[in-house]
């Protein structure tokens, strides 16, 4: 079953990228001010802006005993995709993804902390190259870190699919468009990977199950080399205006 | 929208410092707050800004589309304004929360730039009667502090600066159909003649005065505010010779109300005076930043931030 052609006979992909790197990611903490807490999140081209508010009083239609409502809003700006979309929000696939974070997200908070209240997260995709879910639910983690709430890990998200060397195969990580518009399997995988738990996972295309764990195994790679990535984001933001002294003290 | 909860002194003291020219931020009643500005920030759209207005967060991209212009105006192209309340400013935009400050917004903007004086559509012509550009202007607010409609506008008109159009390479008549080869070199492109695009300048009374750019705090204090759109002035958005370009006078080409309120025909003159003169000064700083920063994009010197600021 050799797949479309992902792979160059040096091994490099469509974007010179070797298949088990990500794309260059830069993030921010706290980019506004109004926001309980805020994230911006670049993943390569893809840009993601998140904005969490709460844990506040839950509306009366949402509230639960249990533990508190995780309440997300996906929504792609108009420009974000290279046909203009009529829409940012409220069409099928957005909330679908709406659904997705929730859940990814639900698994990360300590949600039995705060009885009858609401957690409002809100991700805007400003510009999607591929991996949009990935990027939202990376940034999404960091303004809850930035907003204060317990979390149990990070939650962290990452694309994987599997590309052809000859007969090898060769799983490839943090999916581009062009490789998902070339039309290869895409596995999404969310995940806690302190806990080496998965929170989340969607296939789309065909995929033969005998590869199934190889692509999963480069995806789980792939969460916990973001994981490291986002964790420094954190310890450099919250060390930002100590001196390097007070850090090592602390 | 609901602003921020003001005790009745409060309010009270920023009434006060409104009326000693002092405002509580300690600027005057004519003084914008500073301000932001980054274009080209938004790689899929044709153009782009990024203007931060103290609390205030625009994002404007502009797409562009190949359209068949309408018969009544077969020389023109369209432009079509588009704003959407990101839920990141504030929860009650979640949903279609949004939609009704959206849609005045967008109005507000459709008719300032609705007259040939304001923007030039000739310039979006590629064939007449056939083919036209089709500009998409979608405005993405990202944080509310006050003063929507200036920052908005300042930012619209960053962005169609930015904004290039590719040149059409060949255009082949198959029986009635046009059909049209662009060029793909992103350098081979024109840019927008938009000197005279206008500004909008929100003046919101508090007490009996009036003052620009009000902070959010300042909106839940007025009864009413007045938006003015005046057109700007050629001459400080380009970098030739400016002898030879007409110097346009700033016109009028739009006044709205917003607020339960209402004010003396006297004060409204008086307000809309204001309004131009603050205008005009906005257009002629947005034209010299505008211009640095293409300077220093040909000399390779820009370094871009976008949010990572």
């Amino acid at each position: 079953m050799p797949g479309p052609d992902l792979l160059s006979s040096q091994g490099l992909r469509l974007d010179g990228r070797r298949p088990n790197e990500l794309r260059r990611i830069r993030c921010k903490l706290g980019v506004f001010t109004q926001p309980d807490g805020s994230a911006y999140l670049e993943q390569g081209n893809t840009k993601v802006l998140a904005a969490v508010y709460g844990p506040h009083q839950a509306s009366k239609s949402k509230t639960s005993t249990d533990g508190v409502v995780v309440n997300c809003q996906y929504s792609m700006a108009t420009f974000s995709t290279g046909e203009r979309k009529n829409r940012p929000r409220g069409d099928r696939k957005s909330q679908e993804m709406s659904l997705h974070l929730r859940q990814s997200l639900t698994a990360a908070i300590k949600t039995e902390l705060y009885p009858r209240s609401q957690i409002d997260v809100y991700v805007e995709v400003l510009q999607a190259d591929g991996g949009a879910y990935c990027a939202s639910v990376n940034a999404a983690t960091l303004a809850l870190v930035d907003a204060g709430i317990p979390l149990k890990a990070y939650a962290c998200a990452c694309t994987a699919s599997i590309a052809w060397r000859g007969s090898e195969p060769e799983p490839l990580v943090d999916v581009g468009h062009v490789e998902e518009a070339a039309g290869g399997v895409c596995l999404t995988v969310s995940s806690l990977p302190s806990t080496r738990s998965v929170a989340l996972l969607e296939l789309s295309h065909k995929l033969h199950m005998d590869y199934f764990d190889v692509v999963l195994s480069r995806a789980m790679q792939g969460c916990r080399d973001i994981e490291v990535i986002l964790d420094r984001a954190v310890r450099e933001h919250l060390a930002e205006g100590w001196t390097k002294q007070d850090v090592v003290t602390i | 929208m609901a602003g921020p909860l003001l005790s009745s002194t409060e309010k009270i003291f920023i009434l006060h410092g409104v009326q000693n020219d002092y405002r509580s931020d300690g600027r005057s009643n004519i003084d914008y707050r500073p301000m932001e500005l980054e274009t080209d920030v938004v790689s899929h759209a044709s153009g782009s800004a990024r203007l931060r207005l103290a609390n205030t967060d625009i994002l404007v991209g502009v797409k562009t589309e190949i359209d068949v212009p309408k018969p009544d105006n077969p020389g023109k192209g369209k432009i079509e304004f588009f704003v959407d309340c990101s839920a990141n400013a504030t929860p009650e935009f979640e949903g279609r929360g949004g939609e009704q400050l959206a849609n005045s917004i967008s109005n507000m903007m459709q008719r300032a730039y609705h007259t040939s004086q304001a923007f030039n559509l000739k310039q979006l012509c590629i064939f007449e009667g056939k083919q036209c550009w089709k500009l998409y202007v979608d405005i993405l607010i990202l944080e509310c502090g006050g003063n929507l409609c200036d920052a908005v506008s300042l930012a619209v008109k960053a962005a169609l600066f930015n904004t290039r159009l590719p040149f059409v390479k060949a255009a082949l008549m198959d029986g009635g159909n046009v059909d049209l080869q662009l060029s793909d070199d992103p350098y081979d492109s024109k840019q927008l003649d938009i000197g005279c695009a206008p500004l909008l300048v929100t003046l919101c009374k508090i007490g009996d005065k009036c003052v620009v750019d009000p902070s959010a705090e300042e909106e839940s204090c007025s009864v009413i505010s007045l938006v003015v759109g005046v057109t700007g002035n050629p001459k400080f958005y380009c970098t030739e010779d400016t002898t030879n370009i007409l110097n346009v006078e700033c016109k009028c080409s739009t006044i709205g109300m917003n607020g339960p309120g209402s004010v003396a025909p006297k004060t409204l003159k008086d307000a809309i005076n204001q309004g131009i003169i603050a205008a005009k000064c906005l257009d002629e700083a947005l034209g010299k930043a505008l211009l640095r920063e293409r300077q220093e994009t040909i000399v390779m010197k820009k370094h871009s931030y976008g949010f990572l600021k």
